[in-house]
């Protein structure tokens, strides 16, 4: 006699994968935003499975913020490699080439905003009608209030207030020329679901996530990378230790954390018993108390 | 490890004033979900704002506005982690014009939450909410008795609104009650037991949410798979492949069974039943598969695969109770869109039967207009056949939507008498 309901984890793939049949079903021209972040692999995973034994039958579309970790985009050329699938690249240095953007001024600089203009240029010139994203609702707050398919106007924002109601498990992905969706397949997973099923899945992710030794200097009460982007103020210093990076992002914004976990056991392990969020290593999201939120209404991921 | 826990996701209904967003702060504080970067914001607001403790309901504010008015606006989603359970809530705001948000957070719970103000007892609101819980047919609700602290911890009070409650749930169809007498800004049977209540046997909420059987949740007697898309590889080894995915709505499908292809009454056999490259014995709800047939079938989307004895109504009129979810009303006998789980067709409401008064829940004939957060009875015309079921033995078959074509909104919210 079998137990004939699922576990969280196999649900909530079940239903991941519910969603990425839906996309593709519901749109002409879906794309995976994929950062070579373990949200955005674990979409790409999902979306193997989903189509199997045929191809993901849509591209993964990159924004290239030219901040990058090395190790990701090694990772990302051969997740492609293994995928079979094309890739498509927003440059973020192109749209400041192009005059599209500028670059922040000032000591805390990132190129974090100038992606939304890369990215809906992105979307707009590959005629995207479905940016598939890796954001979960546990993130952060205004994420919290996200839907699974997540309309966006033709000036690409997202209008919080006014979003379609979201029944059961119909979607509707109805739109008009120049509109797009978001649509958000691991929108119920929060960071420790995803690492147990990384963990039950053995899926591969870029090494920068396990312990490592690495150049490093203490800003904004988290470990930032030593990089060629790096400048470094007056008091600050330059040190080695053993960290890993709970989220990934631009390089000039990831903060490490001191750990010893260098396997998938130890980091599962280690993150259920963390006492403070996944972005708050981030200093994108300190700016404001609705940083996210301003942004996201802007276009961002 | 949580290997076989599952998942429970339930509703919270009630307005700022019950205590909502404080009960939601609680059961996340005292489970230990709550982190402290959060805990640390909130804390900042709270001194920021000039009280004393800290304020647990700031950590459901979501958007600015939100934060800025002290209102929720929008359903907003949480998500915590026991030791026996994965949780899922849907804060949804308690305010008489979001009708439409509690219906689309109610749709999928397993659970709602009910919160009674222990001082006010039941009142209209709490009508309104205990009827969308039936009328959604969340299989189980749990009816918090709050601020227990303010009417001295009074067992005589608590009885009363049992009773109260027990006499609106008579005339509506829910099955599974329960009560639970609460303090949630002290945290007195959130998730610790209270001391102060010793009269009340039952258990805290947070044990009952654990504990409480929800694998029969699901309809396992009627085998329905809606076909979301064809899988078609055309690579080597799988030149002839024809993959039907889509996730199992209700019931059980296993290897041979014999099933008809609906609408069009083919009949055939399962070969096989894949995830992945798994072979897999037997699918069921809610996974999400990819089927394969032994003959050679013209399937596309919005068709189902249903077992041979036991079919769906292949119907073009349906009776459906509707609720309106946009701020433009019905237009009479205007055509929409309407979704079927991967169907879509045209549809024209012919007739409003008769509507609700949301307040005192009676039926009122003669009214037809369809306004935002109105439910009524209505007839329904689709220019093609959906294969239905009711909403009553089935919440994947028997519900609806229907898209204004003009804006392209999800206008209502159907289910299917």
């Amino acid at each position: 006699m079998s137990k004939y309901y699922l576990n969280y984890l196999d649900e909530l793939e079940s239903e991941a994968i519910f969603i990425l049949r839906e996309v593709w079903a519901q749109f002409q021209n879906p794309v995976i935003l994929f950062s070579g972040g373990k949200d955005s692999i674990l979409v790409a995973h999902l979306a193997k499975k989903a189509f199997y034994p045929a191809k993901i039958p849509f591209p993964l579309m990159h924004v290239d913020t030219g901040h990058n970790f090395p190790e990701t985009i090694k990772f990302r050329d051969d997740i492609l490699k293994e995928l079979g699938v094309n890739l498509i690249v927003g440059s973020v240095q192109e749209s400041i080439n192009d005059g599209r953007v500028a670059e922040e001024k000032g000591k805390n600089a990132t190129r974090n905003a100038l992606q939304i203009t890369t990215l809906l240029d992105a979307i707009e010139a590959n005629k995207v009608d479905c940016a598939i994203g890796g954001g979960r609702r546990d993130e952060e707050k205004a994420r919290a209030k996200e839907r699974f398919f997540s309309h966006r106007d033709d000036f690409g924002q997202w209008d919080p207030k006014n979003q379609r109601p979201e029944l059961w498990n119909i979607f509707n992905g109805k739109h008009f020329q120049g509109e797009h969706f978001r649509a958000f397949p691991i929108s119920n997973w929060t960071e420790m679901d995803v690492w147990n099923y990384i963990k039950r899945e053995n899926i591969a992710i870029p090494s920068l996530y396990f312990a490592h030794e690495r150049e490093v200097v203490w800003r904004q009460d988290s470990w930032i990378p030593n990089s060629e982007f790096l400048v470094l103020e007056d008091h600050e210093e330059i040190v080695t230790k053993k960290i890993r990076f709970r989220t990934l992002g631009d390089i000039t914004i990831t903060g490490g954390i001191e750990s010893d976990a260098d396997t998938l056991e130890k980091i599962a392990e280690e993150v259920s018993g963390m006492r403070q969020t996944e972005r708050g290593n981030r200093t994108d999201d300190k700016r404001s108390e609705s940083a996210m939120e301003d942004r996201k209404r802007q276009g961002y991921f | 490890m949580l290997d076989n826990n599952q998942l429970l996701r339930f509703t919270t209904a009630g307005s700022v004033d019950d205590g909502k967003s404080t009960l939601i702060g609680r059961l996340l504080y005292d489970s230990k979900s709550i982190f402290e970067d959060q805990l640390q914001a909130i804390e900042n607001t709270s001194k920021k704002k000039g009280l004393e403790n800290v304020d647990l309901a700031l950590f459901t504010d979501g958007l600015r506005d939100e934060r800025e008015q002290g209102i929720t606006i929008d359903v907003a989603y949480r998500y915590f982690t026991t030791p026996k359970r994965k949780f899922i809530i849907a804060d949804t705001p308690g305010h008489i014009q979001y009708t439409r948000n509690m219906v689309t957070g109610a749709s999928t719970a397993n659970v709602a939450t009910i919160l009674i103000d222990a001082r006010h007892g039941v009142i209209e609101q709490t009508k309104r909410h205990a009827f969308i819980a039936s009328l959604l047919n969340i299989p189980h609700i749990i009816v918090c008795i709050n601020k227990m602290d303010l009417v001295d911890f009074s067992e005589e009070v608590y009885n009363k609104i049992v009773r109260e409650f027990e006499e609106i749930a008579s005339k509506l169809l829910v099955t599974d009650v329960r009560f639970i007498p609460m303090s949630a800004l002290n945290g007195d049977n959130v998730v610790n037991r209270s001391t102060n209540m010793p009269w009340y046997q039952g258990a805290p909420m947070l044990h009952t949410l654990e504990t409480m059987h929800i694998g029969s949740d699901i309809n396992k007697v009627d085998a329905r798979f809606p076909v979301q898309t064809v899988l078609r590889p055309q690579r080597e080894g799988y030149i002839d492949y024809r993959g039907y995915a889509g996730r199992v709505a209700s019931g059980i499908f296993r290897k041979g069974d014999a099933v008809t292809i609906m609408p069009s009454g083919f009949t055939s056999k399962i070969k096989g039943i894949n995830l992945e490259d798994k072979e897999l014995d037997e699918a069921y709800a809610p996974m999400s598969v990819s089927i394969t047939l032994e003959d050679d079938i013209d399937i596309s989307r919005g068709d189902m695969i249903v077992r041979s004895n036991n079919k769906p109504e292949a119907s073009q009129d349906i009776e459906v109770m509707l609720c309106w979810l946009n701020n433009s009303p019905a237009k009479p006998r205007a055509k929409y869109s309407i979704r079927h789980t991967s169907n879509e067709q045209t549809a024209m409401i012919k007739e409003v039967v008769y509507k609700y008064d949301i307040n005192t829940l009676d039926r009122i004939t003669g009214d037809t207009e369809l306004k935002m957060n109105d439910i009524s009875k209505v007839k329904i015309r689709t220019t093609k056949p959906l294969m239905v079921d009711s909403y009553r033995e089935n919440r994947t078959t028997g519900s609806i939507i229907l898209v204004d074509d003009a804006t392209n909104e999800t206008v209502a919210a159907g289910m299917i008498v």
